[in-house]
């Protein structure tokens, strides 16, 4: 699948019945402004800068990379929350940015979110009932008045909540459980894509395997498609068939995702993958560690060239000054932007005396990657 | 860090530590059998129970737990800084180098609170004061404990900001808090921590707030200079891959109880409580594809009205009747472990 | 929905229970949060007795000081017996009746007033707060200018140009003056309650601004108003008191509190302490009334509190 995953994403032109998303080169840039009674604009802010991408049925693509990177913007321009500044995005065939208020409602059944914080995603004066039952109101055709109680208990049933609480209010639940009203919300409409924006990240170490657990049944169960969009890689890892990497508002690598996670080319990826911890210590001091310089740039004066080059062990000049295109680098053949893409084993352990792997990634056996790194 | 010795107590002279004999051989912090209640509105939440560890020279205790496990309040009582009322320490000793600090009179705390025990919280923005340069805040501390003047104040404040690995610190000192990224206001942070060279500090979620790569510049930080001062640290988190990265020995906590103690190897590998067995193989790991994630069924129970017997036998896989009547004690377990399981023998099996 | 019922049969998911077995809605919190205040019980008591004056009189007082017949010279300014605890009137009127019959006229314009300013304070605060842009510079800076203005002057200009002044006029004058703290305080409870995840959510369904305002934001800003609006009722009641005693609100032979004090002024200074002492007490509790009601419902609607 992989093979002609990649041959769809360059040859863009010919879209298969199974993909229900096709973003291209879309861009968001917020106008940043002085003054008061004169705004004037004093440049942009470009969260999203030209990101292209496709969701297949069924397929969960995991969209990761530090807090703001863009992630959330572009779950916002999927779901029309955003008008895009440059770009298009196509819903099953249908382009969005052409479609008026009606259209757009109409489109807006197909696709859903579910939003990060259980606490204001749900408003506190409604019933449960209420909220999963919005999405009725909104659109009225969908269930016939008298049977909405009994669509909205079964919602409710489905995320395994008891539909007999269907009167309860928001704060009678606990972070876990508001999370599965918004997915209850989210699913009313039934929907053929969800957008999940960190739905986990808010929720205890102990209750967030149950939402997750939650999302992969419904996957299974209804054949939704996700776009997953978090910072934990771990759970990113868990639940995606494919992986984009964003930094600064570009993805900068994107493949599935054994090739995103044991093959990864684009040294972003590699220093992300290689800093998160792993709950087990016998990897201590085995693992290659790159430690990053700095924070991410801001994304109203991102750095020219390779947005990465700042921070980047590998930059040479060339990467100042050309944009490395996203396209098939490596021998795993999958996309990456980077001018000297190169794969790195970075999550397993480098099997080595553990002298000699004290904090960096010394031992890596990769020619040319220097170890990085600037702490004493 | 926030309470600071006033220049009167510093001018008397007699030092506030007269009369206090610390045992140099005893450990560097003994907590035992801690006990810590709210009184709230719905009743008396029991936030911390029977919580005792050790911790030593340059030695690093991992506390792991959920939110709301009493974490946070365990490491506020051993620091002295609980808001009282609504919290009271109820019971339990906190032994550094051998003299129970609960037993100090106010003044003698906060001079040890200053000078032996530091703290490091995980909201760096709302622990720095936002009026004054970060230069000034570091050192005040010069100033106000060690009697130091301006210029040699200045100088271990450039010093401190250096250490902790923030470029250009000389100029740097004269930024406020709000003009520093979120892992640069974490490393101010532990600055402030280390100017008075404790002997422990306690880092209360330090790296909850930053992205993973920062995450990582900071954990790598805080390890180093622990290695090279030989700190006793106590490292708080929900994060089983961060502890499991850093910690010497770990202690678990659920629902206001310590209940598995290990060293770090031993409780990753074989855990002997139900808890921890069922937290490690609930999370998602870079390394693997494809694992079933165990569901821990429920929810973590309110403080005020806890469930009889073990307080996590409502979600536990291995509960039997037994676990809904008697509360169990802290088992040893082989290994120079304990476990506050009746059923630690079976969990170390399975 | 036949594939959704086809869901629910997935095994092994038991249903969580919430944390609390009350069903309490906020605003069910917000009523139990009130009936456990005793300054909510005292304020609304007296809140009840003073609009009961202000609507049946008749209720509290036999005879009204306008009948035919019920004043008499010969009573004028005498002072408070224990028949009469209130006294009269310079007028020769009961200063007990003269003061029932007069709050319908002090409370009917502060009621007025706050419905008009609370309708205008509403709209204009969520236009600017909703909408934003353009619109909101518009309507903030027009807020901007009325607040500005010096209310007692502004209100002295205006009323001085009608020749006849009554109930409507003073409300005019009095909302005119009295609508930009709602405004503003709409505005920034709808700027927050914009930006709540939820709202966000209601657009990703495909609702209107129209069904978002009425679903949403209303219900989750409103709480700050209704809150200034309570202590705004006991200032328009001392407002229009004031506006009378300068000679601008209400003229006799309308009874007023206002014109009880105005009249009160002089005499009191000749010994007659009872003909200002006593209208002064009626405005004092009732303006620090509807404020300890305000602060009630403050600190009930104040989830900071809880
Ligand atoms: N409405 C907005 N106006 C201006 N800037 C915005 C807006 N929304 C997001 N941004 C900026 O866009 C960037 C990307 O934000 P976001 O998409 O939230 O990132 P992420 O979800 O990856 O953390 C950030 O720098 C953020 O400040
Ligand atoms: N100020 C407070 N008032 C009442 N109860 C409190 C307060 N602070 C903490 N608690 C109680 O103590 C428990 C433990 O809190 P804490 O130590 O902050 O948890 P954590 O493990 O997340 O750090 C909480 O669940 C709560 O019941
Ligand atoms: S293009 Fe250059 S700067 Fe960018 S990631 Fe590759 S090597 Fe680093
Ligand atoms: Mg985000
Ligand atoms: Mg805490």
């Amino acid at each position: 699948m992989s093979a002609d995953m990649t041959e769809t994403e360059q040859v863009t032109e010919d879209t298969g019945d199974d993909v229900v998303l096709e973003v291209r080169d879309v861009k968001k840039h917020f106008p940043l402004t002085r003054g008061i009674v004169f705004k004037r604009t004093v440049g942009h802010v470009q969260a999203v800068d030209g990101v292209t991408l496709q969701l297949e049925r069924g397929e969960t693509l995991g969209v990761v990379g530090e807090s703001g990177c863009g992630k959330s913007t572009f779950g916002r321009l999927l779901m029309g929350l955003e008008r895009p500044t440059a770009g298009s995005i196509k819903l099953l065939g249908e382009e969005m940015a052409g479609l008026d208020a009606r259209g757009l409602r109409r489109m807006r059944r197909n696709i859903q979110i579910v939003l990060q914080d259980p606490y204001s995603s749900l408003d506190p004066r409604m019933t449960v009932g209420d909220i999963v039952g919005e999405p009725y109101d909104v659109h009225t055709d969908v269930v016939p008045k008298q049977d909405r109680r009994k669509a909205v208990q079964d919602l409710l049933d489905v995320v395994g909540l008891n539909p007999e609480h269907i009167n309860r209010y928001p704060h009678q639940f606990s972070g876990g459980q508001r999370q599965r009203i918004g997915i209850a919300r989210a699913l009313a409409l039934r929907p053929k894509i969800l957008v999940c924006d960190e739905p986990v990240s808010a929720l205890d170490v102990s209750v967030q395997a149950q939402v997750v657990n939650l999302l992969e049944r419904l996957q299974d169960e209804l054949g939704l498609s996700y776009v997953f969009i978090a910072h934990d890689l771990s759970v990113v890892r868990h639940i995606s068939d494919r992986i984009a990497v964003m930094y600064l508002g570009k993805v900068v690598e994107i493949g599935d995702e054994m090739e995103i996670y044991e093959h990864p080319t684009h040294p972003y990826t590699q220093a992300l993958l290689s800093a998160v911890p792993v709950p087990d210590p016998r990897l201590r001091g085995h693992r290659d560690h790159i430690v990053l310089e700095g924070d991410v740039p801001s994304p109203a004066n991102p750095p020219s060239g390779c947005r990465f080059r700042t921070r980047c062990w590998k930059a040479e000049d060339v990467c100042a000054k050309e944009e490395p295109q996203l396209v098939v680098r490596g021998p795993s053949g999958h996309l990456s932007a980077c001018h000297f893409a190169e794969e790195r084993d970075v999550i397993h352990a480098i099997d080595i005396p553990t002298s000699a792997a004290d904090d960096d990634g010394s031992g890596d056996p990769s020619p040319g990657s220097v170890a990085p790194g600037p702490t004493a | 860090m926030s309470e600071i010795l006033t220049e009167t107590e510093r001018r008397s002279n007699k030092s506030p530590l007269s009369g206090v004999s610390f045992d140099g051989s005893a450990p560097l912090l003994e907590v035992e059998d801690l006990e810590v209640e709210f009184h709230t509105r719905d009743g008396i939440a029991h936030a911390v129970n029977n919580v005792s560890f050790t911790l030593r020279e340059g030695e690093t205790l991992g506390i792991l737990g959920e939110s709301g496990c009493g974490k946070s309040v365990t490491a506020q009582a051993i620091m002295g800084i609980l808001d009282t009322p609504p919290a009271k320490v109820t019971g339990g000793q906190v032994r550094y180098r051998g003299v129970d600090l609960l037993q100090l009179e106010e003044k003698t705390r906060r001079h040890i609170r200053a000078n032996k025990i530091a703290i490091i919280f995980q909201d760096a923005l709302s622990s720095l004061n936002p009026v004054f340069t970060v230069g000034w805040q570091l050192g005040e501390l010069y100033r106000k404990h060690a009697g130091a003047s301006r210029a040699q104040a200045k100088s271990k404040a450039v010093e401190l900001l250096d250490l902790v690995g923030i470029p250009g610190a000389p100029a740097r000192i004269n930024s406020f808090p709000h003009q520093f990224s979120g892992g640069m206001r974490q490393r101010v942070m532990i600055a402030m921590a280390l100017a008075l060279e404790p002997d422990i500090i306690i880092a209360d979620e330090p790296t909850t707030a930053l992205d993973v790569t920062v995450q990582a510049q900071v954990m790598t930080l805080l390890s180093d200079l622990q290695r090279e001062m030989r700190l006793g640290l106590i490292l708080i988190t929900h994060d089983m891959g961060v502890v499991a990265d850093v910690a010497d020995k770990i202690c678990v906590m659920y629902a206001g109880h310590a209940v598995e103690r290990a060293d770090v190897y031993e409780i990753y590998e074989r855990p002997a409580h139900p808890y921890t067995k069922a937290l490690l193989e609930s999370i998602p790991r870079v390394d693997q594809k494809g694992q079933d994630l165990t569901v821990i069924k429920g929810l973590p129970p309110a403080l005020v009205d806890p469930p009889p017997g073990c307080s996590f036998h409502p979600r536990c896989a291995f509960a039997r009747d037994r676990c809904t009547t008697d509360e169990p004690p802290l088992y040893e377990v082989p290994g120079n472990r304990l476990s506050a399981c009746h059923y630690w023998e079976e969990v170390l099996e399975s | 929905m036949s594939d959704f019922l086809a869901a629910q049969d997935s095994a092994g998911h038991e249903h969580a229970q919430p944390r609390s077995d009350q069903n309490r809605s906020l605003w069910g919190d917000v009523r139990y949060e009130l009936m456990r205040n005793p300054v909510f019980w005292v304020s609304s008591v007296l809140v009840l007795v003073i609009l009961s004056m202000a609507f049946a009189p008749q209720l509290w007082a036999e005879t009204s000081p306008t009948a035919r017949g019920a004043c008499r010279l010969e009573n004028a300014r005498v002072e408070p017996s224990a028949a009469h605890p209130f006294g009269y009137t310079n007028a020769g009127c009961d200063m007990w009746s003269s003061l029932v019959y007069g709050t319908g006229k002090s409370v009917i314009v502060a009621i007025l007033v706050t419905i008009g300013t609370v309708i205008v304070g509403v709209t204009l605060g969520t236009v600017a707060g909703y909408v934003g842009g353009f619109a909101d510079t518009v309507i903030s800076r027009v807020t901007d200018i009325f607040f500005g203005l010096p209310f007692i002057l502004g209100a002295l200009v205006f009323l001085a140009i009608f020749p006849d002044r009554n109930v409507w006029t003073l409300t005019a004058v009095l909302t005119m003056f009295g609508w930009t703290s709602l405004t503003r305080v709409m505005r920034g409870s709808v700027i927050s309650t914009k930006q709540k995840d939820y709202v966000d959510a209601a657009r990703a369904l495909g609702a209107t601004n129209f069904f978002i305002i009425r679903k949403h934001i209303l219900a989750n800003s409103i709480a700050p108003v209704i809150v200034l609006a309570t202590i705004g009722l006991g200032a328009y009641i001392s407002a229009e008191a004031t506006l009378t005693f300068l000679g601008v609100g209400y003229q006799r032979p309308t009874v007023s509190w206002g014109l009880l004090v105005a009249e009160g002024q002089n005499l009191a200074l000749a010994g007659f302490w009872h003909l200002l002492v006593l209208p002064c007490a009626f405005i004092v509790v009732t303006v620090l009334s509807f404020i300890l009601l305000g602060d009630a419902l403050r600190d009930a609607l104040d989830p900071r509190a809880r």
